[in-house]
C-alpha cells in the first residue's frame, strides 16, 4: 500500500490515482509542418529511464485534478510533486520520498 | 377508448435508488455493543457548483449558499441539519440540503453571466446514513482513508472510494456517516454494506 501526496488533497491510497504518462510532452505548435516520423515521434515515443522520471498523475477518485511527479522507476519512490504548469524542480538528492 | 389521466405531480412517480433495499437494510440492523445500522435518506437536494477560488463567480457563489463555500480538502461550510457546501476539488463543490429544498434557482440567480457553473444532480447520487460504533469499523474494510477522528473530524468530508467505487464520504457525527454513491452504484454499495455489517452481529471471534 502507497500513499501518494495529492496537491490538493494530502495523502491518499495509490488505488484513488491513475498514471497518466510522461510528462512535460508539448503539443506540437503546428501539426500540420510536422513529418510522418515527427508526428509519430510525438504521438507514441516516450522515455523510459531507469531511475528519476518525470511523470502526470490523476487523483482519478478523489479531486480529479492532475499533477506531476518525479518518480523512481527502480524503487517506486515519489521523489517530489509538483502541480500541472510548473517547472520541473530540481532535486537536491534522490534519496529517500515516499514509497 | 383507453382511459386517459393527467399527471399533476412526479413527486409520487419517483423512485430513490435504495427504495427497494429497504427491508434488506432493516433486517441487517445490529444492535449492542457493536451496534450498526443502515438506511437511506432519499430525495436530498445536491446541486453542483463550479467556480474559480478569488473569481467573482466564487464570490457570488459563496453569498448564495449562505454558508460560503469551504476553502480545503475535507471542509465542510454549514452543518449537516440544513444546508452545507461540501468541497470536491479547489474549483468543486457539492451543495447538500436534506430536506429537498430546491435550491438551483437561487443558485442560478447568483451566479447569474459570471464565469461558473450550477447544476442540480441530485439524482446524480443517493445519500446512505451508517450509524452505530461499529460504523467506522465496516467502512474501514474496504475504504482507503485514514478514518481515524486524528485526521477525519466530525462534520468533514472527502471524496474517496468504497467496495471499490468512488463515494463522497462525510462524518455527520462522532459514529455517524453519511456515504453518497452514484445512483447505479447503490445497489452494489448496499449490498456490500449489509454484507459487511453481518459479522458485527455475532460476537467478536478473537
Amino acid at each position: 500500500m502507497m500513499l501518494i501526496d495529492c496537491p490538493n488533497c494530502g495523502p491518499r491510497n495509490e488505488t484513488e490515482f491513475k498514471f497518466g504518462g510522461q510528462a512535460h510532452v508539448a503539443y506540437p505548435a503546428d501539426p500540420h509542418a510536422l513529418s510522418d516520423k515527427e508526428w509519430a515521434q510525438f504521438l507514441f515515443y516516450r522515455k523510459n529511464p531507469k531511475g528519476i522520471n518525470a511523470e502526470r498523475w490523476v487523483h482519478a477518485m478523489g479531486c480529479r485534478k492532475w499533477f506531476n511527479a518525479l518518480r523512481d522507476t527502480v524503487t517506486y519512490e515519489f521523489k517530489a510533486i509538483y502541480r500541472a504548469g510548473e517547472e520541473r524542480p530540481a532535486l537536491q538528492s534522490t534519496d529517500g520520498g515516499t514509497r | 377508448m383507453a382511459k386517459h389521466s393527467v399527471i399533476e405531480s412526479t413527486t409520487e412517480l419517483r423512485r430513490s435508488p435504495a427504495a427497494h433495499l429497504d427491508q434488506l437494510m432493516a433486517a441487517a440492523t445490529v444492535t449492542g455493543a457493536r451496534a450498526v445500522a443502515l438506511r437511506e435518506i432519499a430525495f436530498a437536494t445536491q446541486v453542483s457548483l463550479r467556480a474559480v477560488p478569488g473569481s467573482a463567480g466564487h464570490q457570488a457563489l459563496a453569498q448564495a449558499t449562505g454558508v460560503g463555500l469551504p476553502e480545503k480538502v475535507g471542509q465542510v461550510a454549514g452543518e449537516v441539519s440544513g444546508t452545507a457546501v461540501l468541497w470536491l476539488g479547489p474549483d468543486e463543490f457539492s451543495v447538500f440540503n436534506a430536506a429537498g429544498e430546491d435550491l438551483s434557482p437561487t443558485l442560478e440567480a447568483a451566479l447569474a453571466e459570471h464565469e461558473g457553473q450550477v447544476t442540480d444532480l441530485s439524482a446524480n447520487r443517493t445519500v446512505l446514513e451508517l450509524t452505530g460504533q461499529a460504523a467506522s469499523l465496516v467502512l474501514r474494510k474496504s475504504c482507503p482513508a485514514d478514518l481515524h477522528p486524528r485526521s477525519f473530524a466530525v462534520n468533514q468530508a472527502i471524496t474517496t472510494t468504497l467496495a471499490n467505487v468512488p463515494i463522497l464520504l462525510w462524518r455527520t457525527t462522532e459514529n455517524g456517516w453519511y456515504l453518497m454513491p452514484r445512483a447505479s452504484f447503490t445497489e452494489h454499495v448496499v449490498h456490500w454494506l449489509v454484507d459487511a455489517m453481518n459479522e458485527f452481529a455475532s460476537e467478536p471471534v478473537i
